[in-house]
């Protein structure tokens, strides 16, 4: 379909109040899963595409976190489709983030501003989503891209994430279309009364 | 034993997704076939053909892929009519007063309401004044009004008189930069616009410089600054932008879209599109409220 990125909310650092052992049998999860994406067999490979990791990865355990370091080195120069991947991430995190980030590089009388935040925030290099898909029929964002949602269709299927196949895709960029105009125009003001 | 039960609830809904994703196999073997030939991007429709035939396939093609594009959006439309003819109806049921569920409605986890209007729709002052009695109607104590070009705070003057009266109005001089605070039917209304979202963050993240020890070339050569989440929501309070997370968000407008509602108050809002503000109905907000009273929330435990 000419989608040339993916990011998906794959665990939030709220999660970590979980039951430890769940904690850790998903993290060992994720290790498992990517090492399989990295072997020569995998979608990355036949799609030449990329993989980000995003969120603060520093509280992952040392595996979980060498593991994703080590996938994004390997694909940091394929041309194909981006996937990043939040992972130990909020939205308040990332904005927190952020604001440090922006103070470390701030010189005198020059004032921080919101594009220093784009700037320094996790998702940076990412264009800001078209889309936002929330399975199950909930309509929160569960501080999930709070920040770079602004002109972004908001959508809630019915289907719990199993059941999420290619035609409830169609129908996503079906009901995009309807409403593509007007949030353009939206962001087009907005640009132009900066 | 909490843990346990959320545990068990999840894995019920994980099983019970997984065998209706067996039962839509056929659903999707058909749209796989279907957009194997046709996908569309803004308007225009591509053919997933390799680029050596394209130019041969499209002039043979072309009318036939437009026909289907416009038909699958027919298609789309025809749904869309038919949720709103039921839509329709629920809300007709709904202020016959026929069902008593909807009557008593039980607003205790509703503290805070969001109300997101499209500017264009804003400017519609009665009707915006129609909305805030309702609400007040119906029982809310805090509504936050936001539209992205700032259009009710340019008018809140205007707007007090038209819509409190001598007893209930109490409003602070605003500036177009800060949130604007008022009391009217009994309610607290504070009205925000985009400069209260980023440029929000910004401001605070230039307070915290100023609060964090600099050198004399003003930065933080040699100092890590390291700050948590309740810094930042400090920060916003001293640059005059806090205020509370609105535990449901109304959008009005075209689509649903919180076009830049403040990031920082939004972590776990509920986000419901309530269609245009020139079609807005009592009832819908009541049926909003009632299914908003029956939802549960993990927070992500």
């Amino acid at each position: 379909m000419g989608v040339k990125y993916v990011t998906v909310y794959a665990f939030s650092i709220d999660n970590f109040r979980w039951d430890p052992h769940e904690v850790q049998a998903l993290m060992d999860l994720i290790k498992a899963k990517i090492d399989q994406l990295l072997t020569e067999e995998s979608l990355l490979k036949k799609f030449d595409a990329r993989i980000n990791f995003r969120g603060n990865l520093e509280l992952l355990t040392d595996l979980v976190r060498l593991s994703a370091k080590r996938a994004m080195d390997m694909t940091v120069y394929n041309k194909g489709p981006v996937l990043s991947v939040c992972v130990a991430y909020t939205s308040t995190d990332e904005i927190t983030h952020a604001v440090e980030a922006s103070l470390r590089e701030k010189r005198k009388n020059v004032q921080i501003d919101v594009c220093d935040l784009d700037r320094n925030m996790y998702t940076a290099g990412c264009v800001e989503p078209d889309i936002i898909i929330r399975t199950s029929g909930e309509t929160r964002l569960s501080n999930f891209l709070l920040w770079q949602s602004d002109f972004t269709h908001l959508q809630n299927p019915k289907p719990y994430w199993p059941e999420f196949s290619l035609r409830h895709l169609v129908c996503a960029v079906l009901e995009y279309q309807k409403v593509h105009g007007y949030l353009k125009k939206c962001k087009g003001e907005t640009q132009k009364n900066k | 034993m909490k843990n346990d039960h959320h545990r068990k609830e999840r894995d019920a809904t994980l099983f019970h997704a997984i065998s209706a994703y067996q039962r839509t196999t056929i659903a999707n073997e058909l749209a796989c076939i279907f957009s194997r030939y046709f996908y569309s991007v803004n308007g225009s429709y591509k053919i997933l053909i390799s680029p050596s035939k394209m130019i041969e396939a499209s002039v043979i093609a072309s009318p036939i892929l437009g026909i289907l594009y416009y038909l699958l959006h027919a298609i789309v439309c025809l749904a869309h009519i038919w949720s709103y003819l039921i839509y329709q109806i629920q809300c007709l049921i709904i202020s016959s007063g026929l069902l008593p569920k909807y009557q008593n409605l039980k607003l205790d986890r509703l503290q805070h309401l969001a109300v997101v209007i499209d500017s264009e729709e804003a400017k519609n002052k009665s009707k915006v004044h129609q909305l805030l009695l309702w609400l007040s109607d119906v029982g809310v104590k805090y509504v936050i009004l936001y539209d992205i070009e700032g259009v009710m705070k340019k008018s809140n003057k205007a707007f007090q008189k038209s819509t409190a009266t001598q007893s209930d109005t109490k409003c602070l001089d605003f500036d177009l930069n800060v949130p604007s605070i008022f009391d009217v039917f009994g309610m607290t209304v504070e009205v925000i616009s985009y400069t209260d979202g980023k440029e929000a963050v910004a401001k605070a993240a230039n307070y915290l410089f100023s609060k964090f020890s600099t050198n004399q070339e003003g930065t933080l050569d040699g100092l890590e600054p390291k700050f948590t989440e309740p810094d930042i929501s400090s920060a916003l309070k001293a640059v005059g932008h806090d205020g509370p997370e609105p535990d449901l968000l109304l959008v009005y407008g075209p689509a649903r879209c919180h076009l830049g509602f403040p990031a920082w108050r939004m972590r776990y809002t509920e986000i419901v599109h309530m269609g245009r503000l020139s079609s807005m109905k009592f009832s819908a907000i009541v049926k909003v409220f009632y299914d908003f009273s029956k939802k549960h929330q993990n927070y992500g435990k």
